[in-house]
């Protein structure tokens, strides 16, 4: 076999949420990316349960973890390091997973490895496009987080971020619900179904993005001074709530296509200005973009333009690889073995709020 | 070589079995923690006993009922081990190795119950004869619903004295005695499936609230 081969095979685990994600990835390479959902099970509720996300993680595990070395044609007793999302997430749903990777470790006698969810929503996009840029700003959406982050080393640095002065250092967050809830909320009000993220961009793509002028949050040029790359999306969201009742109080029907149209613009509108103001004003040069939300089209094309206009290039991985997945938690082991970053003791916590400058638990 | 396990309760305990005898244990009493305590301890009876991982060759794993985040960690720890290690997977019921330990202790001579904490207010919990087979459950109630001067073993026992005034037994399960269940089949053995006992708490959404 060639050269291939011989770099080191991490398995990755993730189960934050409602994804129970298996990947395996060799050197830079992805060799299988086995994805089990419970978001069926979520849908009727409007939102994932984190009970019924954990149950559904436990019942998937090992058939994952079978379906990702059929895919890769590997054994578990080919993997030479195993990592896991040891936070930020849902607490018992992230326990899950790291139980199960402490188990693989202890099987097969390799090293483990607790990294954090953010910084693998980064590592992923090498897969697609090579070697990450270092530094870049990474603009991370869903349903769980909306963050601006400087990333000079994806995996935290020499002790994985743990003193905090390290690879992977916050620009600004949402200081309220996260974009892909801004989604799920809206998409209930307009009555498309849960998750509202590919309903809205399906319904959006035949209505007009200028219908409703709605608000962009922390834009003002007061809200600049202290939140210039912060984000807000429940202002929006009640802006839309109240937009809908005071039609439907009227009478009149709800143009669902343009309310979501316009909604959608609203986001992106934010989303993208900051983005691109950040790395222009840290005079970085990369722009990379993940998380569920990621997937939505307006999103992509936005950043492309906005970004193209002030010489920044922007890096997104494809959908499949933007939502929830074990394959970028295998990539980011894998950049943790490459540049010999110290395993995880095998007391490693489950984290639900791990901050995103901890890379390495 | 059995390996034996339980996270059902605020207990981790952990054991290794070869030919009729407990030749390692470790057990630990923190119900935060199960996620952490567990994995060291299973590497360190291993170690305690200098058995290669490679030589276990089955492992036995409380099913609860118990708090179900715990008792995941035990059960997709035994899950994954058996995958990787390609030997088979015992479940038991945790109610039934606190049994078998009373009826191993001469702690009981006529039938009793095991119970134990099932939080908000509640005890997960079975019947059982003097010779310790299961009759009746395992079930969660209130504590009044089972209220009896018959001996009860287990945590529930404790926490509850005004229905339960016979505490006798161990108050936690350990593996040791979870390994004997497996290795004398002095119980029932299940496959590894969580006994939760209780529905996810889930509401249905309602119509969003008015704004204005
Ligand atoms: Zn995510």
């Amino acid at each position: 076999m060639g050269r291939m081969s011989d770099e080191p095979l991490v398995l990755g685990i993730e189960t934050s949420c409602d994804e129970t994600g298996v990947g395996l990835v060799r050197g830079g390479s992805l060799l299988a990316d086995a994805v089990a959902s419970s978001v069926e099970e979520h849908a009727r509720f409007g939102g994932v349960v984190p009970e019924v996300a954990s149950r559904a993680h436990l019942e998937a595990m090992v058939p994952t973890l079978e379906r990702a070395c059929e895919q890769a044609g590997v054994t578990l007793h080919d993997v030479d390091a195993v990592a896991v999302t040891s936070g930020p997430g849902l607490a018992g749903a992230l326990l899950v997973g790291v139980a199960a990777a402490k188990a693989l470790a202890v099987g097969l006698g390799k090293p483990l490895y607790g990294v954090n969810h953010l910084a693998a929503h980064v590592a992923v996009d090498q897969l697609e496009h090579g070697p990450l840029p270092e530094p870049c700003v990474a603009m991370l959406v869903s349903g769980g987080h909306s963050s601006l982050l400087r990333v000079t080393d994806v995996t935290g640095g020499e002790d994985g971020g743990e003193d905090g002065g390290g690879g992977v250092v916050p620009l600004g967050a949402t200081i309220d619900d996260a974009a892909g809830e801004a989604f799920d909320k809206v998409a209930r009000l307009l009555g498309l179904p849960f998750p509202g993220g590919p309903h809205i961009d399906r319904a959006a793509r035949s209505g007009s993005s200028v219908y409703v002028d709605f608000p962009r949050g922390l834009t003002s040029q007061r809200d600049l001074e202290r939140h210039r790359f912060d984000f807000s999306f429940s202002g929006l969201k009640t802006a839309v709530a109240r937009w809908v009742e005071a039609r439907e109080r009227a009478g009149e029907p709800v143009p669902v296509q343009d309310v979501a149209a316009s909604f959608q613009e609203a986001v992106c509108d934010v989303l993208t200005r900051k983005a691109v103001d950040a790395a222009v004003s840290e005079g970085i040069g990369d722009i990379l973009v993940g998380g569920g939300v990621a997937a939505n089209s307006r999103l992509r094309v936005l950043t492309e333009e906005r970004a193209a206009a002030r010489g920044v290039r922007v890096r997104v991985p494809r959908p499949g690889l933007c939502t929830d997945n074990g394959a970028m938690v295998a990539a980011l082991g894998a950049e943790m073995v490459q540049r010999g970053r110290r395993p995880s003791a095998l007391d490693l916590p489950a984290d639900s709020s791990l901050p995103v400058t901890s890379v390495l638990a | 070589m059995l390996l034996a396990f339980d996270t059902a309760t605020p207990a981790v305990t952990v054991a290794l079995y070869d030919d009729g005898a407990v030749v390692a244990t470790h057990t630990a009493v923190d119900p935060r923690r199960h996620g952490e305590l567990l994995a060291p301890a299973i590497t360190a009876v291993l170690d305690e006993a200098w058995v290669p991982r490679q030589d276990v060759t089955a492992v036995a794993v409380g099913v609860g009922p118990g708090p179900f985040t715990g008792l995941r960690v035990g059960l997709v720890t035994a899950r994954t081990l058996g995958l990787v290690l390609d030997i088979p997977v015992y479940g038991v019921c945790t109610l039934d190795v606190l049994a078998a330990r009373a009826v191993a202790d001469g702690a009981v001579d006529r039938p009793f119950l095991v119970a134990t904490d099932a939080r908000r207010k509640e005890v997960y919990w079975a019947a059982y004869d003097e010779t310790g087979a299961r009759l009746d459950g395992p079930h969660v109630d209130r504590p009044a619903q089972v209220a009896t001067s018959a001996p009860v073993v287990g945590a529930g026992a404790l926490l509850y004295p005004d229905v339960f005034p016979c505490a006798v037994g161990p108050e936690h399960p350990d593996a040791g005695t979870l390994a004997r269940v497996v290795g004398e089949e002095l119980a029932e053995l299940l496959d590894p499936e969580p006994l939760y006992l209780r529905r996810p708490d889930v509401a249905a959404p309602s119509r969003p609230k008015p704004v204005s």
